[in-house]
Parts: structure tokens; sequence; C-alpha cells
């Protein structure tokens, strides 16, 4: 399994080279991997359904972690989401981009990516794993919806996007530890089967479920999700609809088992699953754009999603996995008719489109498909899913919920009568629309995946082997649970009045759609999601000014003075209360030593002296230079080589940046005495501090560490006759992959805060132009 | 120091008696030292060859990544010096490398260099020994590449912010009220 993600990443690494020749040919051959994916989880339904396919690497043994994967019930659905529907999308998006689109590169190469992290993430067994994955499908959405970060909508969604997911994502990994040691394993089969018990794991556990709802854009996150519709239609298609969304949505799946009966798991689960359902649906109502019509059902159908996972109730698990698989397969296939509808007429808008059905049947009717499953009328999925989730609560007497899930799937009929006027109707006032022609690779991947939602409706068998098996782990609370199945036809049950309300209600809302959007308008809205996320983020920004406001004082001496009494402070302390002076302090070491440390005083002493700054840059240089001297006399020529470079190196920096300063050091026209003083004072003692430590520290080593010589002895094992460079490569290679990471980052900090301050002064000049952009972008 | 017929103040003895780097953009004739073009012409190939033997010397003897990619960038900061470069991509010689690409090529390599035994079960660093056209070479000589490129990447981005980037604020303000500026 390990192998099947990585080969998506390189093969998506490698597209590029695809792409240069022909855009079209990168998106087919970025579709063969997703699905040789779906080949691969329906060749081993067999074992899925039985013990489970499970696979594991230990790739650093001395940490105990592991990449841990295993394939079961839940993990074939999502495969058929991810691979299945990805194989579609990005055959769907050979034929979107344009032939010469310069996007088409970037988004082929990003989408399979993505589906490699998404695979990664679906299959993950192990906590840490999981997490791994989760992240790089965050990343992976904030580069698909920034695009190309040329325009402004494009930035704002994916930064709003990536902020909340990866806020979320922090307190899962917080969580995922807290959860993982009070546990003793951080494998999802063993904490199952022996889930943690206590405060602290309750407290993991939450934050566990907080990045499981912000990634299913649950109240109060969600505004992320319409505003990620700022992405191309297929991006939106496959990431905010079919597959990442439901990341939130599986986990809980995934631990439901272990946590449904605790009140902290179950109850924020059902409350605010709920209230997204509804709300999610309400806003539906009110959209003109065809595409964020769709998101907020979305948003409706995830918070369905997340009451049923997490009700820990068998009928509900079957109807989870039951509506999981049916979400995909119809709103896929209605962002594609929306990006089909994008295409050929050139708007989403409602209002601005009429008559399309007429002019195009074939889309009509795959649309009427899928909103009729998402609607749950009978024979498609939706439906099987949906009758199932009324039973689960029918039957359990939970009328809340039951009620609940009854006016949000009524919201749901309502909003699938929305979409499919919107853009087939022909509505009265409006002009004919006259569409371009639909090239067939758009159509086919729509019909196939609308179709297959009408497929499965009509055979429940072979969907019901696979929620039966999910749900095996609940335990029936009585024959009628544990005799359920999914089915067409369950006799004439409240479940079903259920559903003929909910449609009937549904198409009333429909037809009352103007009085309907008149008492939304009425509606005060003192709540906002969005402008809640807005105020957060301003009140962040607003604080961060404050705090560097107080903080930086912008004066040198200031910050010089915090430092150095920091350091006489805190190992001050610890000298003076726990230090010991060496027995004898033997004046040198050898001869050599004498002339260098006058070099050092003597330049040290003239330091204080100088007036001009780059005398006092050279001097600085002297004492690096001596010091280098020092290692040499000593025996380490290796960090005399490094010291001699680094010290260069400074020099040259020092002596660019001087350039921008004042040739001399400023002198104070009334020279105040005790600042002078004070500053004197603080800078004798802390260099006698640092003299006395070093003597003291010095004195503190009784004989060489025993891993010194274990070092010298192994590092000819090592292959390296050089000891010093055994452990930078080889025994203490993490460090030095560590430290180079910082290296790289400080590096890139530094030149795009010089290179940012240049950006900005040309744009209050007025040349600011998208050329500039790229330039700092780059 | 050479005698000065004029006496110079006591305070102004450390006075620098030109510019300390040329301006890049179009150095004036007088203000070029030709000594140094002429030696960096010969210097700069002969500083990038030691550094190579620096990066494969230091499983033997001091040297390495982190001192081969120093002196690598010091290389490309004397010719900075000597000659100046106006853009940062231009110091990379014509190859046209950006200094952020190099970067991040050289910590590619160190962790692909890191994960590659995980491939043949091993864990994660470990090395071993290749044996190369009769030459044994260490595994982990790949994570030393790594690290040379990526200082290599650090300077010229040292050089591309800091040296170029100030120069073309210097024209900048020279060029304030222009109104073209100086184009890139």
């Amino acid at each position: 399994m390990l192998a099947l993600v990585v080969a998506h990443l390189v093969v998506a690494a490698l597209l590029p080279l695809v792409s240069r020749r022909s855009r079209r040919a990168a998106f087919g051959a970025a579709a063969v991997l997703p699905a040789a994916t779906l080949v691969w989880g329906l060749a081993n339904l067999g074992v899925a359904l039985g013990p489970g396919l499970s696979e594991t690497h230990v790739w650093a043994s001395a940490l105990d972690l592991e990449f841990g994967f295993r394939l079961d019930a839940l993990g074939v659905v999502m495969i058929v989401l991810v691979g299945g529907l990805g194989a579609l999308i990005l055959a769907y998006s050979a034929w979107y981009f344009g032939r010469d689109s310069r996007d088409a590169p970037r988004n082929a190469a990003l989408l399979l990516a993505f589906a490699g992290a998404m695979l990664g993430l679906v299959l993950a067994d192990d906590l840490l794993t999981l997490y791994l994955f989760w992240e790089l499908t965050s990343i992976a959405s904030f580069l698909l919806v920034g695009q190309g970060g040329l325009h402004r909508a494009n930035r704002r969604a994916a930064v709003q996007a990536l902020l909340v997911t990866v806020m979320g994502g922090l307190a899962m990994l917080l969580g995922i530890v807290i959860v993982g040691e009070t546990a003793g394993t951080y494998r999802i089969s063993a904490l199952v089967a022996a889930p943690p018990a206590g405060g602290l794991a309750a407290t993991g556990i939450v934050l566990v479920l907080v990045g499981a709802l912000t990634k299913s854009a649950q109240f109060p996150f969600h505004p992320w999700l319409p505003g990620a519709m700022a992405a191309p239609t297929p991006v939106s298609a496959y990431l905010h609809a079919a597959s990442m969304v439901k990341a939130g949505v599986v986990l809980v799946g995934r631990l439901s088992p272990a946590f449904a009966d605790r009140g902290y798991w179950w109850l924020p689960i059902a409350v605010l699953g709920l209230v997204t359902m509804l709300v999610g649906g309400w806003r539906a109502l009110h959209e003109t754009d065809l595409k964020r019509l769709l998101a907020f059902g979305t948003v409706s159908q995830l918070g369905f999603l997340m009451v049923l996972f997490g009700s820990g109730d068998r009928i509900g698990e079957i109807a989870a996995l039951t509506m999981l698989l049916a979400h995909g397969l119809f709103k896929a296939p209605l962002f594609m008719v929306v990006g089909i509808v994008d295409k050929v007429t050139g708007t989403r808008e409602v209002g601005a489109l009429s008559g399309l059905g007429r002019r195009l049947p074939g889309l009509a009717v795959a649309a009427t498909l899928a909103a009729a499953s998402m609607a749950g009328i009978p024979l498609l999925l939706g439906f099987l899913g949906k009758e199932a989730a009324f039973e689960a609560f029918v039957h359990d007497g939970n009328w809340t919920l039951a009620i609940g899930l009854l006016v949000g799937s009524t919201l749901t009929v309502a909003y699938s009568a929305r979409f499919l006027w919107g853009a087939f109707a022909t509505k009265p006032g409006v002009e004919q629309t006259e569409p371009t022609p639909a090239a067939p690779g758009l159509l086919a991947p729509t019909w196939i995946a609308a179709l297959s939602g009408l497929v499965l409706g009509c055979v429940p068998p072979l969907v019901d082997a696979l929620a039966q098996d999910y749900a095996a782990v609940y335990r029936a609370a009585d024959a009628v649970e544990a005799d359920y199945h999914l089915a067409l036809w369950h006799g004439l049950s409240l479940p079903l009045l259920f559903s003929a309300v909910a449609l009937l209600v549904g198409f009333g809302l429909h037809a009352q759609r103007a009085r309907v959007t008149a008492l939304h308008e009425r509606l005060h809205h003192p709540l906002s999601a969005q402008r809640g996320y807005e105020r957060t983020i301003g009140g962040i920004e607003r604080f961060a000014v404050w705090v560097t406001g107080r903080v930086q004082a912008g004066s040198l001496p200031v910050y010089l003075a915090v430092l150095l009494l920091t350091v006489l402070v805190l190992p001050g302390i610890a000298l003076v209360t726990g230090g010991t002076l060496p027995a004898t302090v033997p004046a040198f070491g050898s001869l050599m030593q004498l002339p260098l440390g006058l070099v050092i005083v003597a330049s040290a002493f003239a330091l204080t002296r100088v007036r001009r700054r780059f005398t006092a840059v050279l001097l600085v240089g002297a004492i690096g230079y001596s010091i280098g001297g020092l290692f040499v006399v000593d025996g380490g020529p290796d960090l005399a080589l490094a010291q001699f470079l680094v010290e260069t190196l400074t020099m040259v920096a020092f002596v660019f940046v001087l350039r921008r300063l004042p040739a001399h050091f400023e002198s104070d026209p009334r020279p105040r005495r005790g600042i002078e003083l004070r500053k004197a004072v603080l800078a004798g003692v802390a260099g006698t501090f640092v003299a006395v430590a070093g003597v003291v520290l010095s004195g503190a080593r009784q004989a060489p560490p025993a891993v010194s010589a274990e070092f010298v002895a192994r590092s000819p094992e090592a292959g390296a006759d050089n000891v010093i460079a055994a452990i930078l490569v080889d025994f203490r290679a993490l460090d030095t992959v560590g430290e180079i990471t910082v290296l790289l980052i400080a590096a890139a900090g530094t030149a795009s805060l010089v290179l940012a301050t240049r950006f900005d002064r040309r744009d209050r000049a007025g040349g600011g132009s998208p050329e500039a952009e790229e330039e700092m972008l780059r | 120091m050479t005698a000065t017929p004029e006496k110079i103040p006591f305070e102004q003895w450390d006075a620098p008696e030109g510019e300390w780097t040329l301006p890049g953009r179009c150095p004036v004739r007088t203000n070029r030292t030709l000594l140094l073009e002429a030696a960096t012409r010969f210097l700069f190939p002969t500083v990038l060859v030691f550094s190579v033997y620096l990066l494969i010397v230091g499983h033997y003897a001091p040297g390495g990544g982190f001192s081969g990619g120093l002196t690598a960038g010091l290389a490309f900061v004397l010719r900075y010096i000597a000659g100046g470069g106006s853009e940062g991509a231009e110091i990379g010689s014509r190859l046209r490398l950006r200094p952020p690409t190099l970067m991040g090529t050289g910590l590619l390599l160190a962790m692909v260099s890191a994960f590659a035994p995980v491939a043949f079960g091993q864990p994660v660093l470990t090395s071993a020994k290749v044996s190369f056209l009769g030459v044994e070479v260490v595994s982990s000589l790949l994570l030393d590449v790594g690290v040379y490129l990526l200082i290599i990447g650090v300077v010229l981005d040292l050089l591309r912010s800091l040296g170029s980037g100030i120069e073309r604020d210097a024209a900048d303000a020279a060029d304030a009220g222009d109104a073209e500026g100086a184009a890139p």
C-alpha cells in the first residue's frame, strides 16, 4: 500500500515532463494510477471484507515510528471515491482545462499528488501516518485553491482553508500524541480494541475531534468550504465534494467503535453535525451561484454524515457508510455538471440561465439522476442511505435526531430541486441561453459517475455487503437491528413516511422559493461564522501588532541588555549555586596560545575605542580568525576550517550591510554619563561572567565521556576515517538534516524579508505590477 | 600602508581610500580593480574545484559538505565583489540557477538519502558502503552533497538579498522621481 501511495507522488513529480508535450496527455497519464488503485481495491475486496489487509513499514526503529496501513470495508468505499472518482475527474479535467491552459500542468500534478496523499490518509492504520497524510492533503488543497496566486479571491480562500484546517490539524496532532501515549499504541485497530480511559485521554480525544470537525467543515468552521469554491470546478468536485472533506468523517468513523458511548464524543458530534446539516441546507436555498449552492449542500451533507458516523448505532453506521458512498457518487457528477454548464454558457448564475434543459437534454438527465440520489428518491443509492438513517433513529426512539434529520432532508430535497431548476429550467423573463456543444470527454465521466449511483441503488446487496462488514463491530441492541439490511422496500413503515414527507415538503419549499428567500432576508443574522473567522484573524493581527510594538523597541542596546541580563540571571544562578572552580588552572596549554590570545585581547580593547563601523567589523574578524587559530593549535582542524570560512562570509555580509549604514558610529551630542556607565557595567559583568563560566565549566568534565570513545571506535564502520565526518553524516545525521532545514528556512525568510520590503516600496510608488508580484513569489 | 604626502588627522587614519565593493550595474572605469578581476578569472574555477575536493575528502580528512559548500560560496562572493551582478540569478553563472532552487535541491537530496534505506527495509538514515568503479563510496556522501548544494544556495541567496538587493535599492533611491524606475 505504501508503494501505491509513493507511486502517486513520484508520478506526480514526473508529470511536468509529460505536460510539456501535451496538457491532455498529462491528465490521461495522471488518471492511470487512481484507476489502478480502484482495480487493486476491488481485487482485494474479499480480503478487505474478511480479516482486512494490513501492512507495516518500520522506518525509524529507534523512535518506534512506522507507516501502518490497513484495507477494510471503509477503506474500500473511500478507494472508490478517491481512486474511482479521481480517475473520472482527471479524465474530465483533460477536457475542462484549455488545450494551452497555463494552469493545467500544475493542476494535473497537484491533483495526482493529492490523490496519493488522500489514499494514504484513508488507508492509514497508524495515527501518526494518518496525521502526515492529513496535512499533506491540506497543503494540496491550499495550492489547488490558490492556483497561480494571481487573484485575490483565490489567495483569500486558500489562506482561510489552510488556516482553519491546519489549526484543527495541530489540535489533532496534540490529541493524537495524548491518546497514543495514554493508550500505549498509535495503531487505530489496537486503540479500538482497547480504548484508553481517563481525563487525559478524554482531552486528547476531544482534540482529535476538533481536527475532524474542521477538516469536514462542520459548524462553526464551515465557511472555508464555500470559500474554497474559488478553485477550478474539477478541483472542487474532487477535493471539496468527493474526497478531502470526507477525511474528518472517515476519522470519526474509524474511532467511533471505541468512543461512541462516551458523552464527550457523541454529544458534540450529534449537536454540531445536526446544526451543520440545517445551516448548510438553509443557506443552499438562497444561493444564486450553482457552485456555491452545491458547496452549502456539501456542508449540509457532511453534517448528516457526521451525525451518522458518530451515532455508534448499528443501523446508523450502515446508513453512514451508504451515505458516504452515495454522497461522493452524486455530488461529484453534480459539480461536473456545473463545470460543463459554466464552460458551454460562460455563467453559472441561476438568474442568467434559462432553457438549458431543452438544449442539453442529455446533461439534464445525468444531473437529474444525481440530484435525485441527493434528494433520496427511490431506486437511487441516496434513498437507501436515507431510509436506513431514518430507521436508525426512529427505531431507537431518538426523536430529536430523527426530526432534525427529517428537517435536514426536506431542505436537501428543496435545494436539489433548486439546483435542477436553476440550471435547466426555462425561466420567464430570462433570455434563452445559447450553449456551445459540450465535449464528449466532459460528458462521459459525468454520466459514469451519475449512473453508478443508479446501479448501486437498484442492487442493494452490493453496498449492503460493505456496510454490514463495516457495522459488524457495533453490537446490535435487538433482533431488528441485527437483521437490518439495505433494501428498496422495507414495507410500509415510519421511515418510508419520513422519506415521503421530506420529498413533498421539500418540493413545496421549492415551489414557494420566493417567499422562503424573502423570509431569509427578513431574518437578522447577528451571528455569522464567516464574520467570526474574519474577526478572529483581525484580532490576532491586531494583537500581533500590539505585542510587536511593545516588545520590539527598535533599540539595539535594549535588545542586547535583555540578552545579557538573561544570560547573567539564568546560567549565572546555576553557576553560583552549582559550579566549583577546578583545582588547578594552567596558564596556557601550548606556547602558541599566547600570541593568539594577545591578538584577541588587543582587538577587543581596540573595538571599544574605534569610531568607524568598517574598522569595528575588521576587528571582530580578527578576533574570529584568532579563535580559529586556537582551534588549529588545539588540534581541531575541521572546526578551524569551518570557523575561518564562516568568519570570512560573516565579514562579507557585514560589509554588504554596512553600505546602508553611516560610516561612523553616531556619537551622542550630549553624552549622558549615567547610561554610558550602565552599559559599561553590564558589558563588563557579562564578559567577566563568560570568562569565569568558561573556566568553571572546563573543570566540570572529569573524564572523556564514554560516547566519544564509541564514536572513534565505530567511525570506520560508518566508512569514514574522519570521526567528525562520521558524526556529522552518520551517527548524528538526523541533527544534520534538521540543521540544514533550519538554515534553509532562515535563508528563505531573510531573503523574502529583504526582497519584500523592496516590493512594498515599489508598490507604494505605483510600480506594483503582476510581474513584480511574480518576481516576489519565485 | 602607502605613505601619503598629506597629513591625515588621527581620527581619519582608517578612512577607506575608495569604494568597498564595486557597484554592480555599471562599473565606472575608475572604480574597477583590474588586479582583482584578473585574479578572479582563474581563482574562481580553481576554488570551485577545491571545494569539490573538500566535499569528497571530508570522509578522510578535514572538509565535508559544509566546508566545501562555504568554499564554493566564497568563490561566488569573490566573483561578485570583482565584477558585481545586478541580479541574483546572474551570480549563479549562465546556468541561471535560482538560489531557492539550489537550496531546495540540496534539502531534497539530503531527504532522499535519508529515506532511501527505507526502500531496502532498513531504518531511516542508515548508510552503506557501495563499490563504484572500484572505489568504495559511502552512501552518506549523498547527504553531504545535499549539504554542499544547500550551503551554496544560502550564500548565493545572501548575495542576492544583501548584495545586489541593496545595490538595487541604492539605484532605485538614486532614480527616485524617475517615472520608469530601475526595470529588472
